[in-house]
């Protein structure tokens, strides 16, 4: 690890003599540390699931976030460092309800992700602060325009997805989401194919410790406002999970 | 006996006001704004030809009153604000964005103005859309607003005249007689009625010179 960019590789100010910029590739390690979160756009909604280890059967069930709730029509997944994440969605939070205070309008998802994706650049700019080590997928929807799935790494590029996996398993839930015919999803689907992907792809059970599913959807069915996909549901996904491994053998 | 520092000089330090008569009604296409053309500082017209119909973007216009600075300075603020957030938007701002931000204005800063403001125009979500934004600070969307010093002398002939829908020809008779009223009674008002006409299409703009203004009752 260490020896990569050794000499330009102290500061976000430097760049290396190929061009790069190794403290904000640093950041991008710090997110690939981190347990695999999924974003899907499905015809009629976007569906997040974040794969999170239990570190102690002392935690608390639905504790430790890390899916947020920007006004009431916005969703963010993080995956990296937590408290950088929580810092973001501190920032989208206070933009939305600015911009919702000067124009009377909820913020445009685009709008919102272009604010914090310059946001988050700024901190790519100074050798005393360091740049954000975490990726955010932002998500929601609407009926006029569908859903609108966007994710921004630690070097501020936001590109629009139908479907994104940010983290350890990013690689392997890509794959798998390649795979699905997002278009023709509903977000019940979506819930129990990002449960299958987290549980039987990209969680590892002889490594890794037990895991957690934190889900939450932005659609038709709840009005185009960002809640948590009901336990009831999550555990019915767990059930087909299963259900399918037993087929497979 | 007219003592020229007392009554006529003095009167020019007063700070220049639009006593004026303004009136935004919606029709079936769109919106129709007109307002009178005289800024007075005082008993001194200082323009008898003022345009107050102030576009803030293509399609959406103010109608100033009370003090002509505060009046145009938030105006150009807000058509600065609705230009930059159209841009990252891409797409029209609506007349209700545009409303909103005078009220953040005027709201923000009522201890050091003296700023009344009516916003209306066309946008493809609502239509026609006229907004009241009175000294206060407050909001309120309404199918037709009257402004300024010569509004009092409307609030009947509104009452009794305007009708939801009316057709292109009805509404711009409903606000040229109106604003030719209030020319006739109000000494704040004065000059010629400046109308513009605003649909989907764009804005059409008309002038009725004032001796083309109909004569109510006058003895």
């Amino acid at each position: 690890m260490s020896g990569i960019g050794t000499g330009y590789d102290l500061y976000p100010t430097t760049f290396s003599p190929d061009g790069r910029i190794f403290q904000v590739e640093y950041a991008h390690k710090a997110v690939e540390n981190s347990s695999t979160a999924i974003g899907l756009c499905c015809k009629d909604g976007v569906v997040f699931g974040v794969e999170k280890i239990i570190l102690s059967k002392m935690l608390v069930e639905g504790t430790n976030r890390r899916v947020f709730s920007v006004g009431e029509h916005i969703g963010i997944a993080t995956a990296g460092l937590t408290a950088d994440g929580r810092r973001i969605v501190q920032n989208a939070r206070q933009e939305a309800k600015n911009y919702e205070n000067f124009t009377s309008d909820i913020i445009p998802i685009h709008v919102l992700t272009e604010r914090l994706s310059i946001y988050v650049q700024v901190f790519t700019l100074y050798n005393y602060i360091r740049p954000f080590g975490c990726s955010l997928m932002v998500g929601s929807y609407d009926e006029e325009k569908g859903p609108s799935l966007y994710c921004i790494e630690p070097d501020s590029v936001a590109l629009g997805f139908y479907g994104c996996a940010i983290g350890k398993g990013k690689q392997e839930a890509k794959t798998e989401i390649s795979k699905l015919k997002l278009s023709e999803m509903t977000c019940k689907d979506a819930v129990k194919e990002i449960a299958k992907i987290l549980i039987k792809t990209v969680h590892d059970e002889t490594k890794e410790k037990e895991m957690e599913l934190e889900m939450s959807w932005i659609c038709k069915e709840t009005k185009g406002k960002h809640k948590l996909v009901p336990k009831k549901l999550i555990e019915e996904a767990v059930e087909w999970v299963k259900g399918q491994e037993n087929e497979e053998d | 006996m007219f003592d020229l520092e007392k009554d006529f000089l003095y009167d020019l330090s007063k700070e220049v006001k639009t006593g004026t008569t303004v009136m935004a009604v919606t029709f079936e296409n769109g919106v129709i704004i007109a307002a009178d053309s005289r800024t007075s500082s005082g008993s001194y017209a200082v323009n008898r030809v003022t345009d107050k119909l102030t576009p803030v973007q293509d399609q959406i216009y103010c109608l100033r009153s009370g003090s002509a600075a505060d009046t145009q300075i938030i105006s150009s603020y807000v058509s600065y604000y609705t230009n930059m957030f159209s841009i990252e938007e891409g797409s029209q701002p609506t007349v209700k964005k545009a409303a909103h931000m005078f009220r953040e204005f005027l709201y923000q800063n009522k201890q050091y103005l003296h700023a009344a403001i009516i916003c209306a125009g066309w946008d493809p979500i609502e239509g026609g859309s006229v907004y009241s934004l009175p000294l206060g600070g407050s909001i309120v969307k309404q199918p037709f607003a009257t402004g300024g010093s010569g509004s009092t002398y409307l609030y009947g002939y509104c009452d009794m005249n305007f009708k939801e829908n009316m057709t292109e020809e009805e509404a711009e008779k409903f606000v040229t007689y109106g604003i030719t009223e209030a020319i006739a009674r109000d000494g704040g008002s004065g000059g010629i009625v400046r109308k513009a006409i605003i649909d989907k299409n764009g804005v059409r703009r008309k002038t009725v010179y004032g001796n083309k203004l109909k004569k109510f009752w006058e003895k």
